[in-house]
């Protein structure tokens, strides 16, 4: 009999060894701390995190999940614990729900070895709380008992553990943010499995009248590293409406089974959902030869879909064959480095020839293991590179390089494309074949074009390493714009010391900016003003379920603000507009990208370290900083920009200027 | 045509025609024995997990299990944790897929186990079997039954390795204790 608890009320546990089952519908972070009899912490080592997740007598999870399993032994504890908490918090600095009031109300149940349900507790009527004791385990008398506490902490997990007497409090709620923080912000967030095909159609189609819709979250796979689910946006004001009853208008039953024949299944309303027409098939292939490969052959209810698909395929096949060949290798040594161990202890192979034939068969041995996973690896490779010649081609422009011909004969588009491209992704295996790194639009996380010169052979000086670094962003920006119907995607540019005059020419000149870049701290104050008005305005309506409310002058696109020079001539209020920004404005449609070399910073200390962590780190030269979220290898990170010598993006900038202004394509 | 094999037993994965088999799925099913007593027909659900685990010259190389679904290079996949049971009816309850050609030059052996998550012995488990399903056309090559369940949570059911150019599939059928794979190492060890 599973007893279902209500706040305060307890319940015996029968034996010592319990799991603790955690869901929501979110990624959390769960954790536990002992109290002693006097239900005060002792220190530290007395809370398990992500960052330390085993303790004697309890284990939690590394990382922030939907789901938690927490394994408790009580009878392990140490000496003197009284009392076991079991917290839950929602990770700090990414994109993300920030109370619990915004995401399904977390389910907790207590369960025996054998699964059986001992007691569970749903810990409803949260609101801006962003840390909760869900439940404590306490002795009483010779056994423990659990009782349902449910206490929320609109301060976080700080307030939490100085609450539990924690005199280190602060310090280890940053730990911990960071230690979360740590697996999410590397991670290039997974696709989603399979697309919600209706409502990213859907939603596309109402570009220009909801700003904050989400796409699908992406579903993280259990031990990868978690990638960053959006935020409840104020998509939800503008949902698209539910199918209703199926009964059609005229009254009469929809789907009779037609004389006794078989019954209809299909849905009355929805008629139109055709499948989608079947993708390109590969010429069969000649007898003993890999099929040969064709753009679009993977899963969706488009070629856009399909392509996106297809684009992440490769980079999983890319990812998984480069790992079956490391680990390869990785055992070949290790395998000699015994065998060669073996030989040099063995006193018999100090006689003659005996120790170097011995070794000689171990090198023999390693090459041959090395040759073989090497063979493999170009195999695979061939096949990717086969398939990236005519994947690239055939991409839309959102998804394609600046070299592609595709953008020459660029239209501004009717719709949002689904993904956006940052630039390729390489490893060291094959430089040359480069995975086209797609994003969701609309913009999850802010972007931050790192000028700085920290941990990277200085190959170029630094001003070279900023004008780069502003020109990846005029790129960025420029496919950006490109990629919007005319007039929903608005970009403004702080450059406060007017160092990037020259670089943002091509947006002025194109007469892509509502206005000129903001020079100085006035124009600057005031850009981040009207912005961060602007989030609030939309927030409240959302929040109090009143779209309608808004002002009619509001325009209803996205907004990229650009920041270059940054800490120049912003003010500490200038700092937390900036931060609030980044936290708040992804969910309603404001997004920021930072031209920023964090040393400049410097002075702010741990301060900005959330604003950097929340914002998609992109380098402008190539640099191996991002992990795939399979495998977690280095990715060597490549922009995307113009070829050499091309006009391309200033092109295209004309064309946008000119549909903006014209209001047509 | 179905091999039914007995413990001990070896088969070499070939196709009918000869060719060598590219793709095979290693499908686990089983049902909660009925309890005796006053509710006799009521069963308690349990929830047996299958693993497989990837050795490279006997030394543990990467695992597929329910918390890790996917080894490193893709060649091994489990398609998901069942916490019940029997709802295959006599179909496979977890399955998890080889793509023979894509593992690893160095993996040579990879050993399928079973364990109860939730405690209960093999006793109050009935019809619990393993299949070979060659996968590309769904035919099954090889199944071994478990017979007679005893005092124990575990079972190390088959092993696949490699055998010279192809690869064979020896039935193992040993029991063992423990909740999960790790608990299994020592037990596997032998059978190497």
């Amino acid at each position: 009999m599973t007893a279902e608890l209500v706040r305060g009320q307890n319940h015996p546990v029968p034996g010592t060894r319990l799991e603790i089952r955690v869901s929501a519908g979110k990624p959390i972070v769960a954790g536990a701390t002992l109290c002693d009899d006097h239900r005060k912490v002792r220190g530290t080592s007395w809370v398990a995190h992500p960052g330390a997740p085993t303790l004697p007598g309890l284990e939690v999870s590394r990382q922030a999940a939907a789901d938690h399993r927490l394994a408790v032994d009580l009878g392990a504890l140490p000496d003197g614990a009284h009392q076991v908490n079991v917290l839950l918090a929602l990770p700090v600095g990414v994109a993300g729900p920030v109370t619990f009031g915004a995401v399904a109300a977390p389910f907790v149940a207590v369960t025996g070895l054998d699964g059986t349900e001992i007691a569970s507790y749903t810990i409803t009527d949260l609101a801006a709380e962003s840390a909760v004791v869900a439940l404590e385990l306490y002795r009483k008398q010779d056994g423990w008992k659990v009782r349902a506490v449910g206490q929320g902490y609109a301060g976080g997990l700080a307030d939490m553990l100085a609450d539990q007497g924690l005199p280190e409090a602060q310090e280890l709620a940053t730990t911990i943010n960071d230690a979360v923080a740590h697996g999410l912000a590397r991670s290039v967030a997974a696709p989603p499995p399979r697309p919600a095909d209706e409502a990213r159609v859907r939603a596309a189609a109402q570009g220009h009248t909801s700003p904050g819709r989400q796409p699908t979250p992406p579903e993280p796979g259990p031990d990868a590293p978690q990638p960053v689910t959006p935020a409840q946006g104020p998509g939800e004001g503008g949902q698209p409406p539910q199918p209703v009853a199926p009964t059609p208008a005229d009254g009469t039953p929809a789907a009779q089974p037609a004389d006794g024949g078989t019954v209809n299944y299909t849905h009355p309303r929805r008629q139109t959902s055709a499948p989608p027409p079947p993708p390109p098939t590969a010429q069969p292939a000649a007898p003993g030869q890999p099929a040969r490969p064709v753009a679009g052959d993977a899963t969706g209810w488009s070629m856009e879909e399909r392509l996106y698909n297809q684009v992440w395929g490769m980079f999983e096949d890319l990812a998984r064959s480069a790992a079956a060949c490391r680990s390869a290798v990785d055992f070949a040594d290790s395998r000699m480095e015994q065998e060669l161990d073996k030989v040099l202890s063995d006193p018999r192979s100090r006689i003659g020839g005996v120790g170097d034939a011995a070794r000689e068969a171990a090198r023999a041995r390693h090459g041959d293991l090395v040759d073989q996973a090497r063979a493999a690896l170009d195999r695979d490779l061939a096949q990717l590179a086969a398939e990236a010649e005519v994947v690239e081609p055939a991409l839309p422009p959102a998804f394609a390089d600046w070299s592609s011909p595709i953008w020459q004969g660029y239209r501004a588009p009717m719709e949002i494309p689904m993904a956006l491209r940052l630039g390729g992704l390489s490893l060291p295996e094959r430089p040359d074949l480069r995975i086209p790194m797609l994003v969701r639009l609309p913009l999850e996380r802010g972007l931050w074009i790192d000028s700085g010169r920290s941990g990277r052979d200085s190959l170029a000086d630094a001003d070279q390493l900023r004008r780069l670094a502003l020109d990846s962003a005029v790129a960025h920006a420029a496919r950006l714009l490109a990629s919007y119907p005319p007039g929903a995607f608005t970009v403004h540019v702080i450059d406060a010391a007017g160092s990037g005059q020259s670089a943002f020419a091509p947006l002025v000149g194109a007469g892509v900016l509502d206005e000129p870049p903001a020079t100085g701290a006035a124009a600057a104050g005031a850009v981040l003003t009207r912005l961060t008005q602007r989030v609030d305005l939309v927030q409240m309506a959302v929040r109090g379920g009143m779209a309608d409310a808004l002002p009619d002058d509001l325009d209803t696109g996205e907004h990229l603000l650009i920041v270059n020079d940054f800490p120049h001539g912003f003010d500490d209020r200038a700092v937390t507009r900036l931060r609030y920004l980044a936290d708040e404005g992804p969910a309603v449609g404001v997004h920021l990208m930072m031209v920023a070399d964090r040393e400049d910073a410097a002075e702010y200390g741990p301060l900005l370290d959330p604003l950097w962590r929340a914002l998609l780190r992109l380098t402008p030269v190539p640099e191996d900083h991002l992990a795939d979220p399979w495998v977690g290898h280095a990715w060597t990170f490549e922009p995307s920009l113009a070829p050499p010598g091309s006009q391309v993006i200033g092109h295209v900038l004309d064309r946008v200027g000119a549909a903006r202004r014209t209001g047509s394509r | 045509m179905t091999v039914n094999m007995t413990k001990g037993q070896a088969i070499s994965l070939q196709k009918d025609d000869g060719g060598a088999l590219t793709s095979v799925r290693m499908g686990l099913g089983w049902q909660a024995a009925p309890r005796r007593g006053l509710f006799g027909t009521r069963t308690r659900e349990i929830d047996l997990d299958a693993s497989a685990v990837l050795f490279a010259d006997k030394q543990p190389v990467d695992v597929v299990f329910f918390r890790h679904l996917v080894s490193d290079d893709g060649s091994v996949r489990h398609t998901g944790d069942n916490l019940v049971g029997g709802v295959g009816q006599g179909g496979d309850d977890e399955a998890i897929l080889v793509d023979l050609q894509r593992v690893p030059v160095h993996i040579d052996q990879i050993v399928f186990t079973v364990n109860s998550f939730t405690g209960q012995t093999f006793q109050e488990v009935q019809n619990a079997f393993c299949r070979l399903v060659d996968e590309t056309n769904g035919q099954e090559l090889a199944r071994y039954t478990l017979d007679g369940g005893g005092q124990y949570t575990a079972q190390i059911m088959a092993k696949v390795h490699r055998a010279g150019s192809g690869w064979q599939m020896t039935a193992l059928g040993n029991p063992a204790n423990g909740r999960t794979f790790q608990d299994l190492m020592p037990a596997i060890l032998p059978h190497l």
